[in-house]
């Protein structure tokens, strides 16, 4: 019963990351309609970059969290504005294709100045695990609540009450007619891409404290994949609800699979299995868009 | 009050297109078309399907590129001003299909509009800070403005997908309004609208001229609308400008009768 309790919290924690990684899914998807593969290399670059500023650099925590996140802005707007910036018009395969490409270029240029060898953090807190109610759960991850649930509620704002994010929902929808409003869509998609860069760059820095900082980190991106299906890929509230089941499910499979099944790789497939259910059942997901219209 | 933001000092044409020709490829769409469209006034283009005229719209509001030949605008050339650059210039417009955010409620589409008189930055804005939420207020008043100028009160909540096709043209025109344009462009502002509608539409068009002091350019196949609220016509034919005038001075012409209203005698 206890390794199930602590399961199904680890699960909510994890979940609560694969969620805001989900929302940057959701974001570059929303106002520029494409999908981003590349999203799990976004959290590896973020978190090397931390990395290397703390141990080759020695900063202190906080000072190399910032640099880290001033560098994903500019790293977000830079491979907006050189890579995918050009590409606008084109059709959104294309475009997808790409982010495969920039997927597999980030990763070898990673490996290629980091090594292949996974590296630990240094130690940032004093404790590496705090007991609560009798369970072991890691600092890092119970940290990791607090900026997940800023970066849910500064999205959730920024799309739903602020003009900047209407702008991107209306560029989202019909680029042409943004632009005929006034609306400079070069300036929204570097936007998406920025945030989208930043806020996966945190999700790395806090995975990587967690699990060391390794190519495997970016798997995550392909994780988050089921996540934004499950919760519609055009919904942000989906994409943090997305995230939470896929957690909590990743970490039940383990349970079922530990006590009973002994398949021994449950834990990394099943969010898959919902993937494949989810979009042979509901493919708009729980809280995504259906295209309807009144002819 | 809806206000008319005056980017210009007084010049008499607001817009005039220079000798402008638009090719596709080896297709001529414009041929050397001249117009100048007067301040305040409703500037109507007719023709045939295929004429040019949503090309030549799409020219002003810089979809399209033209090859030769300059459009100006208060004044100044249009050349190399991006779409959105434009817009902030003062020139809104309305789209021949519905071009509307269907999935978002009226209020946020009329909405989008206010975007480029955005002051506070992204980051201000987007999380509320510092007077941003005093701008958004001052804006929603404009925007209510607009709502009870063109009698959407009823809908304002509803979702934009959900409404009429008169309805949902209103709500388009309603968008464009919200930028503040100096010049208007409406592509075929009632098409497949029923006769009340079509009345309705024509009042609001020229209210934009008597109250907001808008100058209107619009491209209409119903001629009884074009020859009632325009102050001058421009005749396209396979993109050359074959006449232009009064409405009664364009319904008199020869060339036109043949190319366009000799057949359309008939129907009506």
């Amino acid at each position: 019963m206890e390794l199930f309790v602590q399961l199904m919290i680890n699960g909510l924690i994890v979940g609560s990351l694969y969620g805001v990684v989900a929302m940057c899914f959701v974001l570059v998807y929303k106002s520029t309609q494409v999908v981003n593969f590349a999203q799990g290399e976004f959290l590896l670059v973020g978190a090397w970059t931390c990395l290397s500023l703390l141990t080759y650099f020695e900063l202190p925590f906080w000072l190399g969290f910032l640099v880290t996140l001033a560098f994903m802005t500019v790293f977000g707007i830079l491979l907006q504005a050189l890579v995918l910036r050009p590409l606008i018009g084109e059709s959104a395969i294309s475009v997808v294709m790409v982010t495969v490409g920039l997927a597999i270029f980030f990763q070898a240029a990673l490996n290629m100045i980091f090594g292949s060898f996974a590296k630990p953090f240094p130690q940032v807190f004093s404790q590496e695990t705090i007991e609560i109610f009798g369970l072991q759960i890691e600092t890092a991850y119970l940290m990791s609540i607090v900026p997940s649930i800023i970066i849910m509620v500064a999205f959730y704002i920024f799309f739903k009450r602020s003009r900047w994010g209407l702008a991107m929902r209306a560029t989202a929808y019909d680029q042409q007619v943004a632009q005929s409003l006034g609306i400079s869509v070069k300036n929204v998609f570097a936007m998406a891409w920025a945030i989208s860069a930043v806020v996966s760059g945190v999700a790395g820095i806090v995975l990587g404290m967690v699990n060391t900082v390794s190519n495997g980190l970016a798997f995550i991106g392909i994780k988050v994949f089921p996540a934004t299906i499950v919760g519609g890929l055009d919904s942000i509230v989906g994409a943090v609800i997305g995230g939470l089941i896929i957690g909590v499910l990743e970490n039940m499979a383990e349970f079922v699979d530990g006590q009973f099944l002994h398949f021994g790789n449950l834990y990394a497939i099943a969010p898959f299995y919902i993937l494949i259910i989810f979009l042979m059942v509901k493919p708009y997901g729980l809280f995504g868009t259906k295209d309807i219209e009144r002819l | 009050m809806i206000t008319n933001t005056n980017r210009s000092p007084e010049v008499e044409y607001v817009l005039t297109s220079e000798n402008v020709s638009l090719r596709f490829g080896g297709i001529k769409a414009l041929t050397d078309v001249s117009f100048r469209v007067r301040r305040g006034e409703t500037f109507s283009i007719i023709g045939m399907n295929g004429a040019g005229k949503t090309s030549m719209l799409n020219c002003i509001s810089g979809r399209y590129k033209p090859q030769e030949g300059e459009i100006i605008y208060l004044g100044k050339s249009l050349k190399g001003k991006s779409i959105n650059s434009r817009a902030q210039l003062g020139i809104g417009r309305t789209f021949q299909n519905l071009a509307l955010f269907g999935h978002m409620s009226v209020l946020d589409n009329i909405m989008v509009g206010r975007h480029h008189m955005l002051k506070n930055n992204f980051l201000t804005g987007s999380l509320y800070w510092f007077g941003a939420r005093q701008e958004e207020l001052r804006h929603r008043a404009k925007v209510e403005d607009i709502i009870d100028f063109l009698e959407l009160q009823q809908v304002r909540h509803a979702q934009a997908g959900t409404l009429s096709y008169g309805l949902r043209k209103r709500v388009e025109l309603a968008r464009a309004i919200a930028i503040e344009p100096e010049l208007i462009l409406l592509d075929e502002p009632m098409a497949g609208m029923n006769l009340e509608e079509k009345e309705d539409m024509a009042r609001y068009i020229n209210d934009l001229n008597a109250e907001l002091g808008m100058t209107v350019i619009m491209i209409e196949h119903d001629m009884g609308v074009v020859m009632d609220i325009s102050d001058h016509v421009v005749v396209l034919d396979f993109g050359c400008k074959i006449a232009e005038g009064s409405p009664a001075e364009v319904m008199d012409d020869d060339k036109v009768k043949d190319a366009y209203l000799g057949k359309a005698e008939n129907i009506a």
